[in-house]
This record gives structure tokens, C-alpha cells and sequence, in this order.
């Protein structure tokens, strides 16, 4: 585990923004922590990258604890916030060639790096003009690229992509696809399930400062339901006869041309049904498999437990 | 092909040194672009000097020609100011994340707000030769000696380090780069509270009493001596003891607020 996370507790004010994070992050795999405004995503990735010191519990990061050893930690992580930070009044070759000499990697090393990072994210053409006359997309990718100047074991991304055009997405996801393949451990936060579903092995749940659920995306989306068959009927009037021949696992759906069932996503089962709808003549217009979504996951594991009526005075 | 490269070696004196130079660049860097501050930062010392020279200094006695009381005045205005305006360049710092970026990197955490201090530094010594030279064209007229010129620049110097040191930790105090503005509001006003346009017998006996014992009096009376040959009395010493009080004050708030930052 290059990353590991016990019991994490801090508290601000009173309010335990942590109460009891566990995390293991296997070297070479992408962690989403996903959840709502406020859960203590951002608090997460402060602590396992020095920037706050936890109330409670202990973090190890390649190694190096995040209290005992921060320089450690800092010599294997790279941290990119939820904003640029990037500086306008340098130009972006500027910027990486700064962040490269920060990272000890001396003079020719730190340019041989910016520019090869230039070319990668894209922004070879702009290298020399002020970061201020940049766009919001190209301005994440440098503070991307800034991050990877040292090619760091660890890459933490506080909402990569946040506020960012469809095509910078894009551009900003292949990166950390690329980023990914040659082996570079992630972290991310997010607030966008297709993120996670697209970017992660596994994805961690946190609602209120707890880890509330976990698993690779698949798993997460079996726990809250497994696949369902929905049946489109040529005319609403077979619906009666297409549920009796179904049984009892069969259901209306929300439009009165169509039926539901559970699936377990096999041809197999998908041939038994479509045998005995085409037995009892029923006729259709197409069938489709719907796989609950990281939506369906994200509300129904953070719906709150409905809190105690205040005991009247 | 980065495995067939040596490790980077982090920690020790000589990559912490390399790493203030870096941050010291930087903040250099980022100043000479930021054209806004810096002609502020020389235009506004100019035009002061020409208003008290030429408007209200007809009205002002002060027992000679009163560009030769004013100018030192005028150079502590301007540094003060200029120095303050670094609280603004933490702040920014501070809000774009490019603190948190930099505390994420294998360096000591000092670097930091000494790129900025030393940046400071720079930035008020040379607005301060422009000021002092324009003050000469204008018919400004020191006697003073080689010694007393280097007295002055040292007293000037630790005045600028201790209140760029201030500075920087209500930088990083300050919650947005407009509150951090607040610091170089005060740094422009508090010049008038001194000795600095006029002498101090003339205020009411309460100011009077505030002007002669705030920190910049002493430090106005001492340049104004060295430069233009007044009596300089104690006001050496009380501005020397004042200086190396606030710089030492100053350099513990800047570490303390930037670790608290960090605990946080």
C-alpha cells in the first residue's frame, strides 16, 4: 500500500470534519473519494499531503508519515488544489522550470522537463506568452503539468476538472490517463460520478467525515441494485400478458409501454425472456439493460438516516 | 527514462539556499511585471515630495530649507508603503493556492516568505534611489559623508526588512488580498503622526506626544541628521533599538502565523 490511512480525525471548531477515514491505495492504482460539498474530501488530501496535521490517526505515504517525516512525504507526492495555482505574470515555461528547481532537479533536468511537459498537455504554442493571457482550460493543464515536473509517485487532484469546458475535461482526463498507464499512483476528488466511473479502480465513498462506502465502481453499483431489463412493447394493451408470463419478478414500468425485471446481465437469461414474451406473442420494439449508475450509488448511500425529532421541552 | 537518472537529493543548506534564490527570483520577477505596483510605488512618493515641497511647504518652518526636512520624510513614506504592499503579494499567494502548492514541495517552509521579504527589500531600495535622486533634481541638498550615507542606508534597510517581515505574516493572516491592502493604508498614514512633514512641537500636546514616541519619528530623526547634519540626540539609538525590536517581533509573527497555517 503506497498510500494508508488510519482512523483520520480532525476537528474544526468543535466539528469533526474527519471522524474516522481508513484509506489503502495499492502502488500504480487510481482512488476517486467522492462525495458531496463539505464530507471532508479536500481535509483528506490536506492531511496525506502535509498541508494539515490530523487531530487523530496516522497516514503513510511511501512509506513516510505524513506528522513524522512531511519532507519525506513531500519528496514522493505531488499536490494539485481545486484552483490554479499557477502565477500569470510568468509564462508557462516559467512556471514548470520554477517548480522543477523546487524540486531539486537542477537547471538543464528542470528545462528538459518543462519542455517535454509543454508538449504533452498541449500548450507548446503558448510556452512563452504570461500564464494571465491563458485560457481556464490550458491554465488547469499547466498547473497539471506543474505537478508532474518531478514525476512524483503520488499525484493527489483536488477536483481535477471542476468548472472546466466539456473539452478541457477531455484533454485534462487523457493526461491522467497517460499519467496512470506509466504507472503513477492517483488520488482524486471529485463531485462528478462519470469521473470517478471513468477515472478510478476504486472509489471511496465519504459522506459527513466517514468513509460510507467502498469498492471498485462495478461493486458499488451492484451493492445498490444489479442490472435491470426494461421491455418496450409495440402495444401498452400486451402489458398484462407480457407480466404474467414473466412471474412475479416482473413490474410495470413508469411508462405503459414497458415492463422490468432484474437481470443478471446474461445473453442467456436475455434469450429465456425474449423466448416466452415471443411464445405468448407479445411483441416489441426494443429491449434495453439499464446498469444503476454512480448516481443512483452516490444518492442513495449518502441519503441521511432521517435525524431524531427534538425532544419537546 | 526518468529511472535512469539519479534521485533528487531534497534537504541540507545548499538546496535550501538554491531554494530561497528560486522563491527570491520569483518574487522579483513576478514585481518587475506587475506594472501597476511598481510605478505606483515611485509616483506616488514623487508626487508627495512635490505637493510638500511646493504647495503646503511655503507654509511649514522649519528652520531651513524645508526640502531638506521633508525628503527624509518622504523616503520613509515610500518605503513604509512599499514594503506594505508585499502583505498583498502574500495574500495573493495565499488565496491562489500557490502557497499550499509550494508547502506540498520537499522545501523548507522559511523560503517562502523569504522570497517575498527579499523581493521587498529590492523593490523599496531602488524606488527609494529614484526618489532620493528625483529630491536632488528638485534641489534637495545632503552633506553628508561617505560613513553617514552607509549609516542611513543600514538604518533604511533594517526599517524595510522589519516592516516587510510585518507584512508578510498579515499576509498570511489576512483572509483576502483587499483586507492585506489594509496594512499599506496604515504604513501611508502613520508618517503623518511623526515628524516626518512637520516638526512634532506643533502638533497638539496628546499627537505630540503620540508622534514622538511611534517608532518612525526616531527613525526620520536620525536619517534627517544623517543626511542633513540636525541633531540626532538619542533618536539614534531609540531608532536602532526600535528597528532590531520590530525586525525580531516581526520575523517570529511571519514564522508563527505561517506554521499556524500549516497545524491548521
Amino acid at each position: 500500500m503506497i498510500v494508508e490511512a488510519v482512523g483520520l480525525v480532525k476537528t474544526y471548531g468543535g466539528r469533526r470534519v474527519l471522524d474516522g477515514v481508513d484509506l489503502h491505495v495499492p502502488e500504480g492504482s487510481v482512488l476517486a473519494l467522492l462525495g458531496p460539498n463539505g464530507a471532508g474530501k479536500t481535509t483528506t488530501v490536506r492531511v496525506l499531503s502535509t498541508l494539515t496535521r490530523p487531530d487523530g490517526g496516522s497516514a503513510r505515504i511511501a512509506g513516510h508519515d505524513v506528522v513524522r517525516d512531511p519532507v519525506g512525504v513531500r519528496a514522493a507526492i505531488s499536490l494539485t488544489g481545486q484552483f490554479a495555482a499557477v502565477d500569470d505574470r510568468q509564462t508557462g515555461r516559467e512556471n514548470l522550470v520554477m517548480l522543477g528547481r523546487l524540486a531539486h532537479l537542477g537547471r538543464a533536468r528542470a528545462r528538459q522537463r518543462a519542455g517535454e511537459l509543454l508538449e504533452r498537455f498541449d500548450l507548446g504554442d503558448a510556452a512563452h506568452r504570461r500564464v494571465g493571457e491563458w485560457s481556464g482550460g490550458m491554465r488547469r493543464r499547466l498547473d497539471l503539468a506543474m505537478s508532474l515536473i518531478s514525476a512524483p509517485r503520488v499525484v493527489f487532484l483536488d477536483e481535477p476538472t471542476t468548472g472546466l469546458d466539456p473539452a478541457s475535461r477531455a484533454t485534462t482526463w487523457d493526461a491522467i490517463g497517460e499519467l496512470v498507464a506509466a504507472g503513477t499512483t492517483l488520488v482524486l476528488t471529485t463531485q462528478y460520478l462519470e469521473e470517478a466511473d471513468r477515472l478510478a479502480d476504486r472509489v471511496v465513498l465519504i459522506d459527513a467525515g466517514r468513509v460510507s462506502a467502498e469498492g471498485t465502481p462495478d461493486a458499488l453499483k451492484t451493492q445498490v441494485g444489479g442490472e435491470r431489463l426494461v421491455v418496450h412493447l409495440l402495444d401498452p394493451a400486451d402489458r398484462a400478458a407480457a407480466l404474467s408470463v414473466l412471474g412475479s419478478v416482473g413490474s410495470s414500468g413508469a411508462d405503459p409501454h414497458t415492463v422490468e425485471l432484474p437481470s443478471d446481465g446474461s445473453a442467456e437469461h436475455l434469450r429465456q425472456v425474449l423466448d416466452r414474451l415471443h411464445v405468448a406473442d407479445v411483441r416489441l420494439t426494443r429491449v434495453s439493460a439499464h446498469r444503476p449508475t454512480l448516481d443512483d450509488v452516490f444518492l442513495t448511500l449518502t441519503a441521511r438516516a432521517p435525524q431524531p425529532a427534538p425532544v419537546p421541552a | 527514462m526518468t529511472t535512469a537518472l539519479a534521485a533528487p537529493v531534497h534537504g541540507g543548506l545548499r538546496n535550501a539556499a538554491g531554494d530561497a534564490l528560486t522563491l527570491i527570483g520569483r518574487c522579483i520577477r513576478l514585481t518587475r511585471r506587475d506594472a501597476d505596483t511598481l510605478v505606483m510605488s515611485i509616483v506616488l512618493p514623487l508626487l508627495m515630495m512635490m505637493l510638500f515641497v511646493f504647495v503646503f511647504g511655503g507654509a511649514i518652518t522649519t528652520g531651513g530649507a524645508y526640502i531638506d526636512y521633508v525628503v527624509p520624510g518622504i523616503v520613509l513614506l515610500c518605503t513604509g508603503y512599499g514594503a506594505a504592499s508585499t502583505a498583498m503579494s502574500v495574500a495573493a499567494d495565499t488565496e491562489s493556492g500557490m502557497v499550499d502548492r509550494l508547502r506540498s514541495l520537499p522545501i523548507p517552509g522559511w523560503t517562502v516568505l523569504t522570497g517575498h521579504v527579499v523581493a521587498s527589500v529590492t523593490r523599496n531600495a531602488l524606488s527609494t534611489a529614484v526618489v532620493v535622486t528625483a529630491a536632488v533634481l528638485m534641489g534637495f541638498r545632503p552633506d553628508a559623508g561617505p560613513g553617514e550615507w552607509l549609516l542611513a542606508v543600514g538604518l533604511l534597510l533594517l526599517y524595510v526588512l522589519a516592516l516587510s517581515w510585518s507584512a508578510a505574516g498579515l499576509g498570511v493572516l489576512a483572509s483576502s488580498v483587499e483586507s492585506a491592502s489594509a496594512f499599506s493604508f496604515a504604513m501611508l498614514f502613520l508618517p503623518y503622526l511623526s515628524s516626518a512633514f512637520v516638526p512634532t512641537e506643533s502638533m497638539p500636546a496628546v499627537l505630540q506626544a503620540v508622534a514622538d514616541h511611534q517608532p518612525i519619528t526616531p527613525v526620520i530623526e536620525t536619517v534627517r541628521g544623517l543626511l542633513t547634519g540636525t541633531p540626532i540626540g538619542d533618536a539614534g539609538w531609540v531608532a536602532l533599538g526600535w528597528c532590531t525590536g520590530l525586525l525580531a517581533a516581526a520575523a517570529t509573527f511571519a514564522s508563527w502565523a505561517f506554521r499556524r497555517t500549516t497545524r491548521d
